[in-house]
């Protein structure tokens, strides 16, 4: 029976087709909304996890703070860290190693095309261990660098592929940062991050010498520390040596001390906010839609009022007439839904492919869970039936004389 | 003696319009017998729609019983009145009343989903209705694409939905032309003749009501007159 109800209900949404539609509309313009940027700040949040994510409890990273509106991570601030500095942290109680790590962004040329190149420096002496035991640097191709290396380069193994350069790089090729000839003698495993798969490693002294970074200037330092329990004692520590240093008070410092576990966290509330107003301004908009398909369903019973008389008339419970009109909104929340939920996964898996081809960025991705199909599926068709509630009762406990009555 | 099939028994309807008491029935006394064919007359304002509304358990009385069957149903609740409408009374209206987004054969199906039956019986049903109506080729058409006799007809295969005792008829040539008119009529003596259904007809029209055994008539919401056209 619920089934002739539900064909019934069907029948009535087609016939008056416009009208359906429009009412939809109000649905799945929030119910695309809530998919697409959900998934979208689901995946920017797998993405940003994956650059950083492997990097351990153990590790902290300083940087001058200021005016770094762009550029990578310690460049472009008005008060750079001094070079000395990683030598007095290291003598920190807690702190295992310390060591300087210059950052700057060149152009890299092979096979006669060109593309940004994160040249990123690769500590000496005793720290060049200690580096690649902290971030599990391995080679995939060729070998890892040498203290007595000399313009020569490990490269992330994104530059391994084809579609960087149109030809992929091997260890023993020739490539070109900012005009100057470089050897690349290595390749480096796949990290799964964005930033260390497209990283351009070579000595500290070459980055000196042949990128024209400027030794006192120091980008980041490094910092790994001894017992993961201590770290905030420890990076309270060396936020006090370093406030001693640069001679600022508490509360004004000029640089930062964090872990990168730490900067996972702040990034997550913030990303954790930015959903919540998503989220806000979806239910505002799935609120309003609601209220559409109550409207739509109030004129509906005003329109159906003798067809209401007349079925009660040929033997209609007042419980049929209300599964009728029931059915009907929660049909026009869910179709409302479903239309949602494609179109918001068009335009997130949309806006990932985009991002990937134009900006060759892999932080904008989609990704769409069936928990958050389902829910959104569900949840449209309760928002159709919570709003359909009151127009179906009130045609429910229309009188029949009344209704037969009435001139439509 | 025929058995009673329904029975008004000092029946008023009083209907407050503000200030002002409408008083649409005022101690209707009426005994329809099974398998009789029954006409109302009187003229508009005499309450013979408020009468209909009253047999057809479409309303309650503000006062008096209403014996269908021997069960009293002036205090029914208004589902349990449906489900005795859906089963036991078959309406035919002045305006056909056929729902416009449903097909004949799904017009003529609509009381039997109502009572609950599989797809396979009722579609056999309705089937079999619009056959004897004669539009057994006009199955599939909605009530826009059929003329107004035809409309009328897939009215009349509704009525027999659930084989109903009692077909509830008001103004059915109303809006008919006489020749159609009478066609219907012919349809509902027929029904009356041969399948022993009762038929109670509300008009204002003497040709039509002359088709029944017995014509009543009313005023001022009360039988003033009675009249047997056999004598029986």
């Amino acid at each position: 029976m619920l089934k002739d109800y539900f064909i019934y209900s069907v029948r009535n949404l087609r016939n008056r087709g416009l009208r359906s539609w429009l009412t939809m509309i109000g649905i799945f313009i929030g119910i695309a909304a809530v998919v697409s940027l959900i998934g979208l700040g689901e995946g920017l949040r797998i993405a940003i996890m994956s650059q950083f994510g492997f990097l351990g409890p153990d590790v902290l990273s300083v940087q001058a703070s200021g005016l770094a509106f762009a550029g990578p991570p310690g460049t472009g601030v008005v008060e750079p860290l001094s070079d000395e500095l990683a030598d007095k942290i290291r003598k920190v109680n807690g702190v295992e190693a310390a060591f300087n790590r210059y950052i700057k962004s060149g152009t890299l040329e092979f096979n006669d095309k060109q593309n940004i190149g994160i040249a990123a420096s690769y500590p000496e002496g005793e720290n060049r261990k200690i580096f690649e035991t902290m971030i599990n640097l391995k080679a995939e191709d060729g070998r890892l660098l040498k203290d007595s290396d000399s313009r020569k380069t490990v490269l992330g193994n994104n530059f391994k592929n084809e579609d960087i350069f149109g030809k992929g790089i091997r260890s023993g090729d020739k490539v070109l940062l900012n005009g100057i000839d470089f050897e690349v003698v290595g390749i480096l495993e796949k990290k799964g991050s964005f930033i260390f798969d497209s990283v351009v490693l070579m000595n500290e002294q070459t980055m000196i010498d042949d990128i024209g970074i400027v030794k006192e200037e120091v980008n980041v330092i490094a910092v790994k520390i001894e017992d993961v329990a201590r770290a905030d004692e420890i990076k309270g520590n060396i936020e006090k040596l370093l406030r001693k240093e640069r001679g600022v008070k508490k509360g004004e410092e000029n640089f930062q001390v964090q872990s990168p576990q730490q900067t996972l966290e702040a990034l997550n509330s913030t990303l954790f906010a930015v959903q919540l107003f998503v989220y806000i301004i979806a239910a505002i908009s799935l609120a309003v839609g609601g209220i559409g398909i109550m409207n739509t369903m109030y004129t509906s019973v005003l329109e159906r009022t003798k067809e209401i008389g007349i079925m009660k008339s040929i033997g209609a419970k007042n419980s049929a007439i209300f599964t009728i009109f029931f059915v009907e909104s929660g049909l026009l929340g869910m179709v409302g839904g479903v239309i949602g939920i494609i179109l918001g996964m068009i335009f997130a898996f949309g806006l990932s492919a985009a991002g990937r081809a134009f900006l060759g960025s892999e932080l904008i991705q989609a990704s769409i869970s069936p928990f958050l199909v389902i829910g959104a599926l569900m949840f449209s068709f309760m928002l159709g039936t919570a709003f359909g509630v009151l127009p179906a009762y009130q045609a429910s406990k229309l009188n029949p004389v009344d209704s037969l009555r009435s001139a439509k | 003696m025929k058995k009673s099939i329904i029975k008004l028994e000092n029946v008023w309807k009083i209907y407050e319009m503000g200030e002002v008491k409408v008083k649409a029935l005022q101690g209707l006394d009426l005994d329809v017998k099974e398998g009789e064919f029954l006409a109302i007359m009187g003229p508009s304002g005499s309450g013979k729609s408020t009468a209909v509304n009253m047999i057809g358990c479409l309303d309650v009385p503000s006062k008096g019983k209403i014996m269908l069957d021997n069960h009293d149903i002036s205090k029914l609740s208004e589902s349990d009145l449906a489900q005795i409408r859906g089963r036991k009374i078959g309406f035919i209206f002045q305006q056909f009343n056929l729902i416009p987004t449903l097909t004949a054969l799904e017009n003529v199906a609509l009381p039997i989903v109502f009572q609950s039956v599989d797809r396979e019986t009722r579609t056999k049903r309705a089937t079999k209705l619009l056959e004897i109506v004669e539009l057994g080729d006009r199955m599939e058409h909605k009530p826009a694409e059929l003329s107004g006799g035809q409309q009328q007809r897939v009215a009349i295969a509704r009525a027999l939905a659930n084989d109903p005792e009692v077909i509830l008829a008001d103004e059915p040539t109303g809006n008919l032309d006489s020749s159609t008119g009478e066609t219907v009529m012919g349809f509902l003596q027929k029904l009356n003749r041969k399948e022993g259904k009762t038929i109670i007809l509300v008009t204002h029209d003497k040709n039509v009501a002359k088709h029944a055994d017995k014509i009543e008539f009313l005023k001022d919401g009360k039988v003033i007159k009675s009249l047997r056209r056999k004598g029986d």
